[in-house]
């Protein structure tokens, strides 16, 4: 039997591991896909409490999640076309158009 | 140890290694390649979890539709190693390693309380509600106007999709 914090413990490894990601790389897409590992850690978390509480609202909340990553990720990726195009980089410190 | 317990265990020291490799490695391609695996350890974990249907739906839209969507952007921008970034190790980005490690033992602690701890699993209830049939029933029940509005968000990401990486942006 694998104790609940086991769970836990692993989703808040990846959380940070993401949240680390989307802080120190400077290229867009790799934060994008950073952002995806957060979010797959909180479905981790979502399932667990689930599984164990004996309520499916968790499994059902996971599945919101995925519907919103999903158009996350098509939204994300057309604006990281529009600034390749525009810009031809996916650098973040060279877009700082709305930065000060 | 039984099956089910090496099974969790490798798969989550597998989902931290490729989690681990995202980040750290220089080429977006391999990075999506890690994530992909990191995907597919997840949905085994959920299958330790009894959750069938979110394991495969797991496998279904992230690893099959969101990672193609993001493998095809890189190869569409010829993001390969030419255009590997430098990532200097700034004072900034120091900062922010020491501060999502402060976040990591928050978490670990508000994760170690006993609540978390002592809960045990209940096999037969947690079979049940990893059914398709149980999430499906409360999803057009209970859940049915987060579900309808959710059609709405896709139909609004991809028209905004479709603007955005439209050729011309007036």
């Amino acid at each position: 039997m694998i104790p609940m914090n086991h769970y836990l413990l692993l989703s808040a490894v990846m959380f940070i591991i993401g949240a680390a990601g989307v802080m120190t790389r400077r290229n867009a897409i790799i934060v994008f896909m950073s952002i995806e590992l957060m979010l797959n850690s909180v479905n981790l978390t979502l399932v667990a409490y689930s599984a164990f509480l004996g309520d499916v609202t968790g499994q059902v909340l996971v599945f919101f999640v995925m519907a919103v990553a999903a158009s996350e990720a098509a939204v994300g990726l057309a604006i990281i076309i529009a600034l390749f195009r525009r810009k031809q980089t996916v650098n973040l410190d060279e877009i700082n158009l709305l930065k000060w | 140890m039984t099956f089910e317990q090496i099974m969790f265990y490798v798969l989550a020291a597998a989902a931290v290694g490729s989690a681990l490799m995202v980040v750290l490695q220089r080429n977006p391609i391999i990075s999506a390649l890690y994530l992909i695996l990191n995907f597919f350890c997840l949905a085994g974990i959920y299958l330790t979890l009894h959750a069938q249907f979110i394991a495969i739906i797991q496998i279904l839209v992230y690893a099959g539709a969101i990672m193609v969507l993001f493998v095809f952007v890189i190869m569409l921008l010829n993001l390969g190693d030419a255009q590997a970034l430098k990532a200097k190790l700034t004072w900034q980005r120091m900062l922010a390693v020491v501060l999502v490690f402060g976040l990591l033992m928050e978490i670990v602690y508000l994760f170690t309380m006993p609540e978390a701890t002592t809960a045990v699993l209940d096999v037969d209830r947690s079979i049940r509600i990893g059914e398709v049939e149980h999430i499906g029933t409360q999803l057009f029940t209970k859940f049915l106007f987060p579900f309808e509005i959710t059609s709405v968000l896709l139909t609004a990401a991809i028209v905004g999709a479709i603007f955005l990486a439209k050729k011309k942006l007036d």
